[in-house]
């Protein structure tokens, strides 16, 4: 069994397809949905963390690129641009689980993407634009 | 024993000049006492790293052919006040573009200034009999124009207020994002960094103070916008929410961005990260029992961002060392602070005064004149031409 957190990122024809009931009625995957943000007619971002053998997962993630699903990595989604920060630290109050945080010693930012689950409440909190989501 | 400036400049001509930044003077007086801190340190450096919108520039474009009196200027769309001599404005860090737009504005023109990138000038006129010309559009960069110097009428706030917010939705604000039902705090000080909490009575920090502006050398012009002596302080002098403020003047042209940028708040508009370095002498040991503040030592009020009006309710006080943990409790609710201000850069900017004062490259200056130390904050009432008499 393993647990791979991913975004999915649906065309705006698939929303209404009932696709993540197929993921565990034919592929027998457990989910979790960290977030959703669907709407028909309208693309839709999903964040999900997925159980299973890591044969189903792959296959599960096959069939969601067959119905037009883009699957990304979670973890990959937010980039902290270090050029740009500043390490004013302000992104940290928003961050539920610190994955943003300030280093004790030095003060300067910390972004542990492990521990980010993609909730979003960072991205317009930074002044100088150096968090970003890449979908 | 007192020492004079004009003792600690000979110090610095020498090379033997003793200088620490306020964070290491706080474990130097811990260790050595008073006394002796006093006799062996010579300067400690302050500093700030924080958006203050109260910045701008003054520039001067040079002249076309033919001459043009400038009535209308756009610097990449912004505009820039003309309303002095035919072709100088003021650029204003918080201007933002015609278009309304929020992702560009004044501060960001003044960055690409510094950067040297080039800016695009619009200006029209009505034309005089000496200035004939009624429109123009060129680029200019920091080398092609004339004088380019910040005049910040309001920088480096004696201490700054702790924004939450008690409402049922999200506020943005100049302190940053705020989330629903206390989600969330931020604060914007350098603390135990901060230049004017560590000369809380301004001894030393006066009109034509040398200092530390964007990466250049610039000085104190007078004192800030908003300036205000009444606030409640503490015994060690710091007081407990914002109080005194600088006006700071500094040559664009010597600065870098490493040390001055632009920056938006989402739903707020633009503004500007300055950093601002501040050296104090150590004159004696008065200036030492100042100079040991440390950020459990400064206090500061929490108010409620969610109510708009100009007196918010209060939810206590809390220190800069509670803040910087990343949890403060606001009505018994455990609540994620950050903070505005950068520590990390105001550090930099304590280490980078530091090597100029021992490079002999940053002498100190004795004030030409003290800040006022009476000044009441006045609040703007709506009044007819009669009762304001």
């Amino acid at each position: 069994m393993t647990t791979r957190k991913i975004v999915l990122t649906f065309p705006e024809n698939t929303v209404t397809k009932p696709i993540t009931y197929k993921l565990v009625k034919d592929f027998d995957l457990e989910f979790n949905i960290l977030r959703a943000e669907v709407t028909p007619n309208i693309e839709g971002k999903m964040l999900i963390e997925i159980k299973g053998s890591s044969i189903q997962i792959e296959k599960g993630i096959k069939y969601l690129i067959q119905e037009n699903v883009s699957v990304q990595e979670a973890s990959k989604d937010i980039i902290l641009d270090k050029e740009q920060c500043v390490h004013c630290g302000v992104c940290t109050s928003l961050c539920i689980t610190q994955a943003l945080s300030l280093n004790k010693n030095s003060f300067k930012l910390i972004f542990d993407k492990d521990k980010c689950i993609l909730c979003g409440l960072c991205l317009n909190s930074c002044p100088v634009n150096a968090i970003k989501l890449k979908i | 024993m007192a020492k004079t400036i004009e003792e600690i400049n000979e110090k610095i001509k020498k090379g033997s000049v003793v200088v620490l930044d306020a964070e290491e003077i706080i474990d130097y007086v811990r260790e050595n006492g008073i006394k002796k801190t006093a006799k062996d340190i010579d300067v400690v450096t302050t500093a700030t790293f924080g958006p203050m919108c109260s910045s701008g520039a003054f520039l001067n474009f040079g002249h076309s052919d033919p001459p043009i009196k400038m009535t209308k200027v756009l610097l990449n769309n912004v505009p820039a006040y003309a309303g002095l001599a035919a072709v100088d404005v003021y650029i204003g860090a918080a201007e933002l573009p015609e278009s309304g737009d929020m992702n560009y504005g004044g501060s960001y023109v003044i960055e690409d200034l510094i950067a040297g990138r080039p800016v695009e000038l619009k200006a029209t006129a009505y034309g005089t009999d000496c200035y004939p010309r009624k429109e123009i559009k060129t680029y200019i960069t920091k080398e092609t124009i004339n004088q380019a110097y910040l005049y910040n009428p309001r920088n480096v706030y004696q201490n700054y207020g702790v924004a939450t917010n008690s409402s049922s939705r999200t506020i943005y604000t100049y302190m940053g994002k705020l989330l629903p039902h206390f989600g969330n705090a931020t604060f914007s000080s350098a603390g135990q960094l901060n230049p004017l909490l560590n000369d809380p009575y301004f001894r030393t920090i006066g009109i034509g103070t040398r200092i530390f502006l964007g990466g250049a050398q610039g000085f104190v012009a007078w004192y800030g916008t908003q300036y205000n002596t009444n606030k409640e302080r503490l015994p060690n002098g710091t007081p407990i929410g914002p109080a005194g403020t600088l006006a700071l003047i500094g040559n664009l042209k010597h600065m870098s961005t490493n040390y001055i940028k632009a920056c938006t708040f989402y739903g707020y508009g633009v503004t500007i990260f300055m950093g601002v370095g501040i050296p104090i002498p150590v004159l004696d040991e008065e200036m030492v029992e100042f100079l040991k503040i440390k950020d459990e030592d400064i206090y500061t009020e929490i108010f409620d961002y969610s109510v708009q009006r100009r007196n918010q309710p209060s939810y206590g006080k809390v220190n800069y060392k509670q803040l910087r943990s990343g949890k403060i409790k606001i009505n018994g609710k455990n609540v994620q602070t950050g903070s505005i201000s950068s520590y990390s850069k105001a550090k930099e900017i304590t280490n980078v005064l530091k090597s100029w004062i021992k490079e002999g490259k940053f002498y100190l200056t004795s004030y030409v004149n003290p800040l006022p130390s009476e000044e009441k904050l006045n609040n703007l009432d709506i009044l007819s031409q009669e009762e304001i008499l």
